[in-house]
């Protein structure tokens, strides 16, 4: 599993005022905080209350870039700033994220075909998120045929089973595991998965063990990323003991180290 | 029905590292060597690159060594000269590179000073226009006093030095730093620390990585190659995978290993059955080398001048293109 650093955050005050304030030297700080830490993607996120997400996206785009090589998440529900961000990208980006809605389905599939990106694709429709794991499953199959159709490649698609808060939906937890297996036996070659893995631990009083708990448990289940804290040592620790547990990577001392420099 | 033929499609490759260097690189060698590159498994030209063919070295030792007698038509004329056995084994023998084995420094031996040592290695390097490697004799505490001086003598001319140990780099790592060497990182067919000890190198300074040449440790024909071949083809994988630890090129020690067998050393009358002695170790050091070919050896150290000749001529027609 690889992680993709979530700092980059209209959400978090520092990034909203550097977005406010065009403080790059913030942005560029974060970018190289998570890369050290063993980040393999940026995600990048105005935030809920811009009131110029378009500019801003590529601002933050720009910024990260002078900081990082790394490839870039675009998280928007704006897809006007998401292709904004693409056009300016150095290199293929993710797109993050579209549900199982015919509408944005055409969009956000033709600008992946067009621009070459990854597509991060949400397990929910107009109706919302399903409860159990077959729900999700169909609605994932949806996402992958709608996107075979436009030309993006299987392998470019991560199913994101979308993760509900541990304390308020419970249940769901176990549906997400195994949604996270089944999505691997819809095609061949099958599409890679993800989570947001912060939302697991919302509102709960020790978030960062409910987050690398989570994290190792989905792992076991095939899971290919995870949007989260990158300077979570912990969480990166035990992702990379993870993967040798795997056997993902091959075994020596200094693993967490290596798998921090990627 | 046509047959669709399944693809390997790795994300990484294998680094290169280029051996030796000419006058206008700072050195004095007629070219350069470049191995390592591959894209893909050894020889699966229908699959990915093997930029680099497979090197063939020949070993020399700065003193008379003990081989066996078979060797004395090949080399009585010049076993105690060492930089006249280097030469002959260029231009007569075709050796696409030679290594030499410090072995005089040997405190049980010859004792050789470091200076002697550093003094053989520029005859050597007068004699032939082809890369060198150098290695020590095998005693650390005394490697460690040669390898800074030897480098220090050999400035420029980019030599693969070895050997560095897991428990014993860092003098080593210094000296090619130091003086822009290249450095053989020996493992005891063990990949953890194979992976470990380059990781080690890399923090000393991150330039090395692109100058270690990794030996896994190898062993002949009939005592275990199937666990060093096990052992290299995990490492090749894991490097085109992209486990940059341990994406570097491969060397082995094929001829000191394929002759301490009784199947090499065992004279025909001990072993009638057997066939004749020469002919048949031949064989054996030849066919342990055809097989590291296929687990991805990108150097390999032969003794015997049939035996590098026979791999030459499997290397080349394993080079042949066969893609479609």
């Amino acid at each position: 599993m690889i992680i993709i650093g979530e700092r980059i955050n209209g959400m978090f005050q520092d990034i909203a005022k550097a977005i406010r304030e065009r403080d790059g030297s913030v942005i560029q700080e974060w970018a190289r905080k998570q890369e050290q830490n063993g980040a393999r993607y940026l995600d990048i996120n105005v935030g809920p209350g811009s009131t110029e997400p378009v500019e801003a996206m590529k601002w933050l785009v720009e910024e990260t870039q002078k900081a990082s090589d790394l490839p870039l998440c675009l998280d928007s529900t704006n897809y006007d700033a998401i292709e904004a961000g693409l056009k300016i990208c150095k290199r293929p980006a993710m797109i993050n994220s579209v549900p199982a809605e015919a509408a944005k389905m055409e969009r956000v599939f033709s600008m992946a075909a067009e621009y070459g990106s990854e597509v991060i694709c949400l397990a929910m429709s107009e109706e919302g998120i399903p409860k159990d794991s077959e729900s999700r499953v169909a609605l994932a199959m949806e996402l992958v045929a709608t996107a075979d159709a436009y030309g993006v490649p299987i392998e470019d698609l991560y199913i994101d089973p979308l993760v509900l808060p541990c304390n308020v939906a419970q249940d769901h937890g176990p549906e997400v595991l195994e949604t996270l297996r089944q999505v691997k036996l819809i095609s061949d070659p099958p599409p890679k998965t993800v989570v947001g893995l912060s939302n697991a631990s919302q509102g709960t009083k020790d978030r960062e063990l409910v987050n690398r708990v989570f994290a190792v448990m989905a792992m076991a289940c095939g899971l290919d990323a995870a949007i989260a804290d990158a300077n979570d040592d912990e969480l990166m620790a035990s992702v990379a003991t993870a993967r040798i547990l795997l056997n993902i990577d091959i075994y020596c001392d200094s693993y967490i180290d290596v798998f921090k420099q990627g | 029905m046509a047959v669709e033929i399944q693809k390997e499609k790795y994300r990484s490759k294998v680094g290169e590292v280029v051996l030796g260097a000419t006058k206008e690189q700072g050195g004095s060698r007629s070219h350069t060597i470049t191995v390592g590159g591959e894209t893909t498994l050894p020889f699966l030209h229908f699959e990915g690159e093997m930029p680099n063919r497979p090197v063939v070295a020949l070993e020399i030792v700065d003193m008379v060594p003990e081989w066996h007698p078979c060797f004395g038509q090949y080399y009585d004329d010049v076993f105690a000269d060492t930089a006249a056995w280097a030469k002959k084994c260029v231009d007569e023998y075709g050796a696409d590179l030679v290594q030499l084995r410090l072995q005089s420094a040997d405190p049980d031996l010859k004792d050789s000073s470091p200076e002697d040592c550093a003094a053989t290695v520029k005859k050597v390097l007068e004699a032939v226009g082809v890369p060198l490697i150098v290695i020590g004799c095998g005693k650390g505490e005394k490697d460690n006093l040669v390898y800074p001086v030897v480098a220090e003598a050999a400035a420029g001319e980019n030599l693969l030095l070895g050997v560095a140990e897991v428990e014993n780099y860092k003098a080593i790592t210094s000296a090619c730093m130091a003086n822009q060497h290249n450095i053989i990182a020996q493992s005891p067919i063990d990949i953890n620390i194979c992976k470990q000890l380059n990781i080690l190198i890399a923090e000393m300074s991150t330039a090395m990585i692109n100058r270690i040449i990794i030996d896994p440790t190898i062993a002949a024909l009939g005592y275990g190659i199937e666990y060093t071949y096990s052992i290299m083809e995990r490492a090749r994988i894991g490097a085109l995978q992209g486990d940059k630890m341990l994406a570097m090129p491969m060397i082995g020690n094929i001829g000191f290993e394929a002759w301490r067998t009784k199947e090499a050393n065992s004279s025909t009358e001990d072993a009638p059955n057997w066939g004749e002695q020469e002919t048949r170790a031949i064989l054996w050091e030849a066919t342990t080398a055809m097989a590291y070919l296929q687990s991805g050896m990108d150097i390999l150290v032969m003794r015997h001048p049939r035996a590098a000749a026979l791999v030459k001529q499997n290397i080349d027609e394993l080079m042949q293109d066969n893609s479609y």
